[in-house]
């Protein structure tokens, strides 16, 4: 690879910029798309590849071509500055996401407890439109206060977010699915909320409990991929 | 993850060190990683992410050491059927190839 050429993969990656890298296998020659144009059909492979979030490998011209979609980082909005969120951010980041704590409860949402995490300290509702989830961001809610989770997942809702998780007992969330319909949604909306939040691994610490949730996650993104024997 | 191999890959070169990148291109059958993933190797002998579990990454960065000094990338093939991969040994059975390049 060209030193140019990583440092637009890197400046891409930087700006959020998804990019596909095209690589000739034959002899190595290699393309950025779409700052460089690829004949039609390596470019449409590469909207696939981009598409799919996947590699395409296929034959042009007689050739063997291999293109990588390199895709922004996954994000998780985590609304709550608590002790599971002080477990789930650094987790999160291990396993690829970019994670913002919206909180704003400024003794929870410090710099000490979070350190290097971004931190946003408007209300989850101004905080949510602001960060715009997309189809490639998860939102858990962990603050056990209507007046904040509730916003969060008014706004969660009305987006394409992949996941979407509330912290609370089964029956915190019976009172939380009047709420949210009161707001007008439905059932099948509401069900878009994993809830109680993560995979039950009978979490009990933090630490523990932030796992569930990255496992459910992960599930969520990725599907199960073994049948039960 | 692969990000993060590029970068560490940039940030190697920076440093004066001699770069190869090894990236899984195909699988077939049960891969421990999947297409997409990468390698960088130095001709130091550091190295940065994976392409397999393990049972490859030696003969990788051979090719690789190879790879710095003659600039040719390479197409290398692992699997069951492969006299090579017996040597190396993948021991889950599956196929894979991998393309080796120099950052240059």
């Amino acid at each position: 690879m060209r030193r140019a050429t990583l440092d637009s993969l890197l400046a891409a990656r930087a700006a959020r910029r998804p990019v596909v890298l095209a690589i000739r296998l034959g002899d190595g020659a290699q393309h950025l798309w779409p700052e460089e144009a690829l004949p039609g059909a390596l470019a449409e492979a590469a909207r696939t590849a981009l598409d799919l979030d996947r590699p395409q490998t296929l034959a042009f011209d007689g050739e063997a071509w291999f293109l990588q979609p390199f895709t922004p980082p996954l994000r998780l909005i985590v609304v709550g500055a608590v002790h599971v969120a002080q477990a789930l951010a650094p987790l999160a980041a291990m396993l690829g996401y970019a994670v913002t704590v919206v909180d704003p409860r400024r003794a929870f949402a410090t710099e000490e407890r979070f350190a290097g995490v971004a931190l946003n300290h408007d209300w989850p509702d101004e905080a949510l439109a602001a960060l715009s989830p997309d189809a490639r961001t998860a939102v858990v809610t962990l603050t056990h206060d209507p007046k904040l989770d509730d916003p969060a997942l008014d706004a969660a809702l009305r987006s394409p977010a992949f996941y979407i998780g509330a912290l609370g007992s089964t029956r915190t969330h019976a009172k939380r699915v009047a709420r949210l319909k009161e707001l007008g949604h439905d059932e099948a909306a509401i069900a878009r909320i994993a809830a109680p939040v993560g995979l039950d691994i009978g979490a009990v610490t933090a630490p523990e409990i932030a796992l569930s949730i990255m496992a459910e996650i992960v599930q969520r993104r990725r599907g199960p991929r073994r049948r039960a024997p | 993850m692969s990000d993060d191999i590029l970068a560490t890959a940039a940030a190697w070169a920076d440093a004066g060190e001699q770069v190869a990148l090894a990236t899984v291109v195909e699988t077939w059958g049960s891969s421990p990683r999947p297409a997409g993933s990468m390698l960088a190797v130095t001709a130091s002998g550091r190295m940065a992410g994976s392409v397999s579990g393990g049972c490859i990454e030696g003969a990788v960065a051979e090719a690789a050491r190879q790879t710095i000094h003659s600039g040719t990338p390479q197409l290398l093939d692992f699997g069951i059927s492969d006299e090579r991969a017996w040597e190396v040994g993948l021991a889950c059975g599956g196929k894979l190839k991998v393309f080796v390049e120099r950052l240059a």
